[in-house]
């Protein structure tokens, strides 16, 4: 099965904390950690067990600037193929619709039975995947937590409300957008990633991947981010202060009248 | 308002979500709570009563009959919407796994824009569609504009939007099966098999008075030892959030939000969670909340009752030894 995993280099939430920059304009980008979008990895590992058990390939693309390159190198450490880098200076700022018709571009230069995205990345959106398989007019899933393969047709579970599981039949080649926890992504050795290192990466513009480049970027976009804010915070939390000690007095206090310790 | 404004009203067993009444309150936003049209696809005596319950909220419903919309396929119903809704509609859905299935690939196929999990809607200037919208896990907002000329699909997070509970819409149910499916029912590329109810869990956490939660601050499977000593002297139970069950720690049944159990203790202990409202939204019931995490930016400290900012490791140890020390 030839299998496209489509990823984005994002600020890793769990490593920092996000902060608005002046005026709004944009986060705080200066001491930011950057990894491989969570989801996305879920998806690169998804791929490589299916490549385990029925053969194939696996290739790793995405739609950045040349620091976007370290995400691909880390998941063909991890164990993908091939990696694109798909970059043009008329790709900034584009809106996920945007985004879809770059990845679209590079679906249509392949023979892919299986196209993957991450759910969700660090905008929350959840956008991409199910745009890029509706302009590919292929079928898709959202919040997918289990595939099987089967004979040109997969098996795939989505993750609904409640803990359940919605099972459907899907017909292939398809997009499947993929949920955290669908597996155990392999770790990444430092070995692992100086094997790569100097791995040569295609990079495609627009003119590459057929695209006008109106179509995307700022110019195609349809929904435009105005400006970063922090919402005037309610009452929230009251936070004791004071040392661990003292801190640790108080928590029992209060949680003692609050029925919080019986 | 010169667009049409729907709400794609989701069901089930014969009830509207919770998210057909947000829905309405979403659309006042828009000037347009008299206006709008519930959309209801469904099947039979289900769907009618349904319909019944939602012409209480909405002036104008939709409904669509037939027996394969008995369980909810987006890529069918994507099909019917195409043919229902007037080009350049603005509909609204609920942002939940249904809406995420549905609304990107409708938006592409309508030609019209998409702007998903909405937390506020600030009005519609021209055919400028200003919504307020979250990043980075809730830790950041922005404010975006959405150009709805050729139409839109909006979807809205649930929970955000109060429930418009006025009633007494006296809506008119209006049969629209044969315009959607006058020309057959779609042919379908993904076929719907089942739904695997979640497995029941060795203990339950939906009963617990006392829930100490542990999130990505517990750091390694080993510490969550830690929580196990402090629910035991406070005598409460082990939850935990996504990432938790995600790293296979501990299983699905512990694990509180939308996508796990809905819980309503007395008594929270959020440790080292940073309260996504994926998280918050199966915490019912108002309980106090305590929340520790070392992110000061951390979104639980908005919904905690109080708060520490500190390393739950050695929070928790410290919490356990003077609780003990108490007794």
């Amino acid at each position: 099965m030839e299998i496209l995993v489509c990823v984005k280099r994002v600020p890793d939430t769990a490593e920092n904390e996000i902060e608005v920059g002046p005026a709004g304009a944009d986060i705080k980008r200066s001491d930011l950690v950057y990894s491989v979008n969570e989801w996305d990895n879920y998806a690169v590992e998804e791929a490589l067990q299916i490549r385990e058990k029925v053969g194939g390939s696996v290739t790793v693309v995405t739609v950045g600037d040349a620091d976007s390159e370290e995400v691909l190198r880390r998941e063909m450490a991890m164990g993908a193929d091939t990696g694109v880098l798909l970059s043009d200076q008329a790709f900034k700022n584009s809106d996920g619709l945007g985004i879809a018709k770059i990845l679209q571009g590079e679906v249509l230069k392949g023979k892919y039975d299986l196209v993957m995205t991450g759910a969700l990345a660090d905008d929350g959106a959840g956008q991409v995947g199910g745009m890029l398989a509706a302009l590919l007019d292929y079928p898709y899933a959202s919040l997918v937590n289990m595939i099987e393969v089967q004979d040109g047709k997969l098996t795939v579970g989505r993750e609904i409300e409640g803990g359940n599981q919605e099972v459907s039949q899907i017909e292939l080649p398809c997009v499947l957008s993929i949920q955290t926890g669908i597996n155990e992504p392999r770790y990444v050795g430092i070995r692992g990633i100086r094997k790569v290192a100097s791995v040569e990466i295609p990079v495609r513009g627009a003119g590459d991947l057929g695209l006008s480049p109106d179509a995307v970027g700022a110019a195609g976009a349809r929904v435009k981010r105005v400006d970063y804010f922090v919402p005037p915070l309610g009452e929230g939390a009251e936070i004791l202060e004071g040392s661990m000690d003292e801190q640790v007095e108080k928590l029992i206090d209060i949680l003692k009248s609050k029925g919080g310790i019986k | 308002m010169a667009k049409q404004l729907f709400a794609y009203i989701e069901h089930a067993g014969g009830s509207a979500g919770d998210t057909a009444l947000e829905l309405v309150t979403a659309a006042g936003k828009l000037g347009a709570a008299d206006t709008v049209t519930a959309v209801v696809l469904g099947s039979g005596a289900e769907l009618d009563k349904v319909c019944q319950e939602v012409a209480s909220g909405y002036k104008k419903v939709w409904k669509v009959d037939n027996e394969a919309l008995a369980y909810p396929n987006a890529e069918l119903i994507r099909e019917l919407l195409l043919r229902l809704l007037p080009s350049g509609s603005l509909l609204l859905i609920p942002n939940g796994s249904f809406g995420m299935d549905l609304g990107p690939g409708l938006s592409v196929k309508m030609g019209g824009a998409y702007v998903s999990d909405c937390v506020n809607l600030e009005g519609l200037e021209g055919d400028a569609l200003k919504v307020v919208r979250q990043e980075y896990s809730g830790q950041v907002s922005t404010h975006v504009s959405c150009d709805v000329a050729a139409g839109a699909v909006v979807a809205l997070r649930p929970g955000a939007f109060p429930p418009d509970e006025t009633g007494g819409a006296g809506g008119q149910v209006e049969d629209k099966t044969a315009a959607a499916l006058s020309g057959g029912v779609p042919a379908v590329r993904r076929r719907f098999v089942e739904v695997r109810e979640a497995e029941a869990g060795d203990v339950d956490i939906t009963k617990a008075d006392i829930l100490v939660s542990c999130g990505r601050g517990i750091e390694d499977e080993a510490n969550l030892e830690l929580a196990f000593e402090l629910a035991k002297v406070v005598g409460g139970e082990v939850s935990c959030s996504r990432p938790i069950v995600d790293a296979k720690w501990l299983p699905k049944p512990r694990q509180v939000g939308t996508s796990g159990q809905t819980v309503k203790p007395k008594v929270y202990y959020a440790l080292g969670i940073s309260g996504t409202f994926q998280h918050l939204g199966g915490l019912k019931g108002n309980p106090f909340i305590v929340a520790i995490n070392k992110n000061p930016k951390a979104p639980i400290f908005q919904v905690a009752d109080v708060g520490v900012v500190g390393d739950i490791l050695q929070y928790i140890p410290a919490l356990t030894e003077k609780v003990k020390e108490m007794k």
